[in-house]
């Protein structure tokens, strides 16, 4: 029995889809048993590793983060991933599995430093990347790619920076590279 | 040569008449200056590998008698900026900087030290020269070796023009 199997069983409702593309499952699950089913993946299912923590924003809809989880199996040799993800509100914080892998600790960090989703149960929940006392969260949609001013006295500082035009993105066509070479738009 | 003791003065020697140069003290100095530029290698990202393989021994910087690289600031004379200047990393590089005796020269090597770079984004200072006074920039993604060679070569040019002594008195 797949490991998706055996979560739908052991779990009936809380798994709210299952999605399969070239033979890689990702579940969709409920909040509330995020952390049972990741705790449950990793005693039972015997997924040891915990490959990434990733959030997505859909600003414009609610919920509007989205956490995602990659697991794999390295232990039993049979390298199977299987990817978990479940909605999270705005003003939600999300629960920290550092408890389960160890590793969630930095990818955790790092979710909190780019996007600003805090963790409960996270043991040393400061940013990462970006320095302590940054005021923005950068990866979420509504901050501008070009960046903001901050001033942190003999820390750090931030600018703007000049686009010019931009941002020049590509849009997918299938016609010639031409149209599909990144160009300024107007973003609104 | 003979050895010359106290009481046998020194007549004039013929033999010393080739090997005195006469010359001006700024070029005298700046011709010791352009020869053993000793770089400080701020290697921040991927041109700092292009920076190590114009030191490697297919390009061999010290033929341009800068391959001493210090990684003091006290012992070093240009900073070579190598690679993505981040904001987290912007007044630690201008410390640096700082820290390093006059005269100093800073070279920004590749696009991200020079504009920034692809990197038009919130993380990244849009170019070196935001913070310290740059001489020579040098383009590139990375610049191969040999354009690091080149902007060294320029630098030295630039040295050359310097008033390196004559700057130091005062007109009265
Ligand atoms: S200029 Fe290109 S090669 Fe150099 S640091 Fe920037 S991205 Fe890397």
């Amino acid at each position: 029995m797949s490991s998706a199997n055996t979560l739908a069983s052991q779990f009936g409702s809380a798994i709210i889809e299952q999605i399969d593309f070239r033979d890689e499952t990702t579940l969709i699950v409920d909040q509330e048993s995020a952390k049972e089913i990741l705790r449950f993946c990793r005693d039972e299912l015997k997924f040891d590793y915990l490959v990434d923590i990733s959030s997505l924003d859909n600003l414009g809809t609610e919920p509007r983060w989205e956490m995602v989880y990659e697991l794999c199996q390295l232990g039993n040799g049979t390298n199977e991933h299987l990817r978990i993800k479940y909605a999270l509100g705005e003003n939600e914080k999300a629960d920290s599995v550092c408890d389960l892998w160890a590793t969630a600790n930095w990818h955790e960090r790092e979710v909190y430093d780019m996007m600003g989703i805090e963790f409960t149960g996270h043991p040393d929940l400061r940013r990462i990347l970006m320095w302590e006392g940054f005021p923005f969260f950068p990866l979420r949609k509504d901050f501008p790619l070009a960046g903001r001013e901050s001033e942190m006295p003999d820390v750090a500082f931030t600018d703007r920076a000049p686009l010019e035009g931009g941002p020049f993105v590509t849009s997918p066509t299938s016609a010639s590279t031409v149209h599909r070479e990144p160009r300024s738009r107007d973003m609104k | 040569m003979s050895v010359m003791t106290t009481t046998q003065h020194a007549a004039y020697d013929t033999k010393v008449e080739g090997n005195i140069v006469f010359t001006q003290v700024d070029t005298a100095i700046n011709w010791m200056r352009k020869n053993s530029v000793w770089p400080m290698p701020m290697g921040l990202a991927c041109c700092a590998i292009e920076l190590m393989g114009s030191a490697s021994s297919r390009y061999d910087i010290s033929r341009f008698g800068a391959e001493v690289m210090r990684f003091s600031p006290r012992q070093a004379d240009v900073m070579i900026v190598a690679g993505t200047v981040t904001y987290k990393m912007a007044l630690a590089v201008k410390r640096i900087w700082d820290q390093m005796p006059e005269p100093k020269w800073c070279i920004a090597m590749g696009a991200c030290a020079s504009s920034g770079g692809m990197y038009r984004s919130y993380a990244v200072l849009q170019g070196i020269d935001n913070l310290i006074p740059v001489d020579v920039y040098i383009s590139g993604c990375p610049p191969r070796p040999e354009a690091v060679l080149e902007g060294l070569m320029r630098l030295q040019k630039k040295i050359e023009a310097e008033k390196s002594a004559t700057s130091q008195f005062k007109k009265s």
